[in-house]
């Protein structure tokens, strides 16, 4: 395959020929095709230590863990850019070379062949039998109508044909080329998608318990990322609440407990104004909302308690968010701060069981994800919460706080706190879903042109580029000699067939003798 | 909600590729005859001279001493061999009747493993490419057909069943014992169409470069052989290593596009499941960096000087990160694609 994007071959550096020179060398290497394939190669490399360290862009919680695991290595590592691979600027300096490689190959490529597209086949050398693929014989008819036919079938096949003094000239395949043309600045395409994508897209999670609504607005998020010129003030104005969500689980089996179905229900508003309509997102059908994708990426449960203080008023009613800490029974822990309690602030660890059951140390485990006979764990403090500076809803800071107690509790069941803290009462469980609103403006673009690509690699890979000759001469005794000849241009290049084809269709006996 | 799942059938299902495994064992042994055979004999000659060497009942029987450990193939490789010698004496060397059953009983192993496929994706009543299982059994298929395409294509490369099978072997082992999950329903992340598409791709792909790869190695050793003891027994055991250099050009060449598609279905199905269509997932990383490398090996088969051993060498990188993303990724770090299960 002699036509895959080769720039020029390296050579030695000019001497003395000032920074123009210098320039246009540095270009040369650049564009080279041994300069290319090391790029690749090391693009290959660069891309191995993005999947081993954990990324931040992947798994925040894992890069935090892997620098505290690691006190000495970790912060070397990070400052490499080891927890962001593929933002780092080594990282973004091996493809933005690639790239100039690879326009600096295609565009005079380009020019190239637009100027051999418009080009006649070239004439058929003098002895059409001395190239690698070729046949000689003899024809009962005039020498000028063993041309035309051959003319005709050349033309028939599809061939580009030229007819020239005495022979027959004809070229076929310039779609490989532009297959190849088309897949090079497909990549670049997609690259810029990507692009667009990151620089005005946005990205936000929000996690909702079954009844829960939000409105499409920055402070309502959770997490939120966007590109660089996203207008974050100007998100598309839709509200959303979370009407039921259901899962359905593996009861029997070795993959018993294994997820089957989820759905959540949701009720949208499109745009202030607009009728609600009800929804369902699952894991693959995300929902179109105002040129936005909502996706379910998560779930989780979210017990229901009531919380009176020592007073005896209701100062906490309502679910809280617990995280599930076992991935496959979803065992969950949670945080309930209730600063309002008097005379104390109250604060309880909850560790939840969607389906409880006694391990044989005596601890209680989930033996099942869905949540059959729930059951939580409590761990009651009372003192401050320490609420004055910012901390996260899922972890208790209980340096200034006494444990007062631990006990389980069913559905329904309460727990009186000691020294006339409080109560509190399980009384049931909800589900949550973490849902993700996605927007990328540069996706349709990125596909397309990843359409382009592959059909571009097919052209490139599967089209043959071949030329095929013929002459015909009178001969002394009557006949006419013919020589049929091709010429492969690419290494699957079967210009064999061509070639017995032709000389079969203008009168060569059937078995070829040179076999 | 969920689908009923036919135990029997997944029981029936799994003696299959047993069945498969067998087969393909007995396979790999007249393979081995075959080789032994071909190496003993006496330099390719020329149709009278294989004739002669036919007449001499002597040489026709010295495969039984060669293996005696597969008593049932070598039985039928003397009588075989005996038999053609006589009737048709031209036909070639007696190692070639060895080959020929050898190839026979990869077919049959290879269409066990089709009916454990089929079997067990009735079984369980959906495409039966939902685990780490399932998807080496469908690769494993893919590279015994794409073996027996071109070893019944042309004879002369039957032989390359010595390297070939020894690598199905050992995934069919892995899937058995290491990946094996019973057959059941899929987890909702797989419930959707691109299942069928991005993962049918990604296994025909992972097989065929799979097959790319073992062509590569045997090039490595039959271009040394050649350039060692050109003539020698080694170098007539195989194709010419410029046949095999255009074969596994060829496999990578239809793979690559292949690939390429089943990397932009998985993004696509991605943007759907999970929001983004590239997230540089582990998975996706060296799917990516899979990608890379055989778009390098396909550039250097156009740069004078890469193509034969530097080329082979590319085509085995590619194979190694491809090999790793297939288990080591699954078995080793954990990401969205962990739900393949082990």
């Amino acid at each position: 395959m002699t036509d895959t994007l080769t720039g020029t071959e390296p050579t030695a550096p000019p001497a003395g020929l000032g920074p123009l020179g210098w320039a246009r060398w540095v270009w040369r290497q650049l564009t080279s095709m041994r300069t290319a394939l090391f790029l690749l190669f090391l693009l290959a490399l660069a891309a191995v230590p993005g999947s081993l360290l954990p990324q931040r862009g992947t798994d925040p919680v894992a890069v935090a863990d892997y620098l505290r695991r690691h006190p000495t290595l970790g912060p070397i590592l990070d400052r490499l850019s080891g927890f962001d691979v593929f933002a780092a600027p080594w990282f973004a300096a091996i493809y933005v070379l690639l790239l100039v490689s690879l326009v600096g190959c295609v565009l005079p490529r380009t020019r190239q062949h637009l100027r051999a597209s418009r080009a006649r086949p070239p004439a058929a050398p003098r002895n059409l039998t001395r190239l690698p693929v070729s046949r000689s014989f003899t024809a009962h008819r005039p020498a000028e109508e063993v041309l035309e036919a051959a003319y005709d079938d050349l033309r028939s096949h599809r061939f580009r044909v030229e007819r020239g003094d005495g022979y027959v000239a004809a070229e076929k395949g310039f779609l490989r080329e532009t297959g190849n043309l088309v897949f090079h600045l497909a990549v670049v395409a997609i690259l810029i998608g990507v692009g667009v994508g990151s620089s005005w897209g946005f990205k936000g999670t929000r996690i909702l318990v079954e009844g829960d609504g939000f409105s499409d607005t920055l402070t309502q998020y959770d997490g939120f990322t966007a590109g660089r010129f996203t207008n974050a003030d100007d998100l598309p104005p839709f509200s959303l609440t979370l009407k039921r969500f259901d899962a359905t689980y593996q009861t029997a089996g070795d993959q018993r407990g294994a997820a089957r179905s989820f759905a959540a229900t949701v009720q949208v508003i499109d745009h202030p104004g607009a009728q609600p309509r009800t929804a369902t997102i699952r894991v693959n059908s995300p929902l179109h909302v105002a040129g936005t994708k909502i996706f379910l990426v998560g779930h989780g449960y979210a017990p229901r308690f009531t919380v009176r203080d020592g007073r005896g008023d209701v100062v906490w009613s309502g679910p809280i968010v617990t995280l599930p800490q076992d991935p496959v029974n979803l065992a969950s822990t949670g945080v309930l701060k209730v600063s309002g309690a008097r005379p104390t602030q109250l604060g309880f660890v909850v560790d939840f069981f969607p389906t409880a059951a006694t391990a044989s140390d005596g601890r209680l485990v989930s033996a099942f994800p869905a949540a059959v006979s729930p059951a939580v764990n409590l761990g009651g403090w009372t003192g401050d919460l320490g609420l004055d500076v910012p901390q996260s809803v899922y972890r208790l800071d209980t340096s200034r706080m006494t444990l007062v107690g631990r006990s389980s509790l069913r559905v329904g069941s309460s727990w009186t706190l000691p020294d006339g803290a409080g109560t509190i009462t399980f009384d049931g469980v909800d589900q949550w879903v973490n849902l993700q609103v996605s927007h990328d403006p540069g996706k349709g673009l990125a596909l397309v042109a990843a359409i382009a690509a592959i059909v571009g690699l097919l052209l490139s890979l599967l089209v043959r580029r071949r030329r095929v000759w013929v002459r015909a001469s009178s001969g002394t005794d009557g006949r006419t000699v013919v020589a049929v000849a091709g010429l492969s241009r690419t290494e699957n290049g079967g210009v064999e067939r061509d070639v017995d084809e032709l000389a079969r269709l203008l009168g060569a006996p059937p078995d070829p003798p040179e076999g | 909600m969920s689908v009923a799942i036919d135990e029997g059938l997944a029981r029936v299902s799994l003696e299959l590729v047993y069945g498969s495994i067998g087969m393909y064992t007995l396979a790999m042994g007249a393979y081995a005859v075959a080789a032994a055979q071909a190496v003993r004999a006496p330099a390719p000659a020329e149709q009278e001279d294989v004739a002669e060497v036919a007449h001499r009942p002597a040489l026709v029987a010295t495969p039984v001493a060669v293996a005696g450990d597969e008593p049932l193939i070598v039985g039928q490789v003397a009588r075989g061999g005996e038999a053609r010698a006589i009737s048709a004496p031209t036909e070639g060397a007696s190692w070639r009747k060895a080959a020929g059953i050898g190839t026979s009983l990869s077919v049959l192993a290879d269409a066990l493993l089709l009916a454990a496929i089929i079997t067990r994706g009735l079984a369980a009543g959906r495409p039966p490419w939902g685990n780490m299982y399932e998807f080496s059994l469908v690769g494993c298929f893919v590279i015994g057909t794409a073996f027996l395409g071109f070893a019944l294509t042309d004879r002369r490369r039957q032989l390359l069943g010595i390297f070939v099978i020894p690598l199905v072997l050992l995934a069919l082992g892995l899937g058995v014992t290491v990946l094996y999950v019973d057959a059941e329903a899929l987890l909702p992340a797989l419930h959707s169409s691109w299942l069928v598409i991005h993962v049918t791709a990604a296994i025909v792909s992972s097989g065929a470069f799979c097959f790319a790869g073992v062509i590569s190695a045997v090039y490595l050793v039959q271009e040394r052989a050649e350039r060692v003891a050109p003539g020698g027994r080694l170098a007539r055991l195989l194709p010419p290593s410029r046949a095999l250099d255009t074969l596994s050009y060829r496999v990578i060449a239809f793979t690559f596009p292949l690939w390429t598609f089943a990397i932009i279905a998985g993004a696509i199905w991605a943007e759907n499941a999970w929001g983004r269509y590239w997230g540089w997932d582990p998975k996706e990383t060296w799917a990516f960096i899979t990608w890379v490398i055989y778009a390098a090996y396909l550039h250097a088969r156009a740069t004078a000087g890469w193509r034969g051993r530097g080329a082979a060498f590319i085509s085995l990188a590619g194979f190694a990160a491809m090999t790793f993303n297939l288990f080591g990724v699954n078995l080793f770090i954990t990401g969205l694609h962990s739900y393949a299960g082990v």
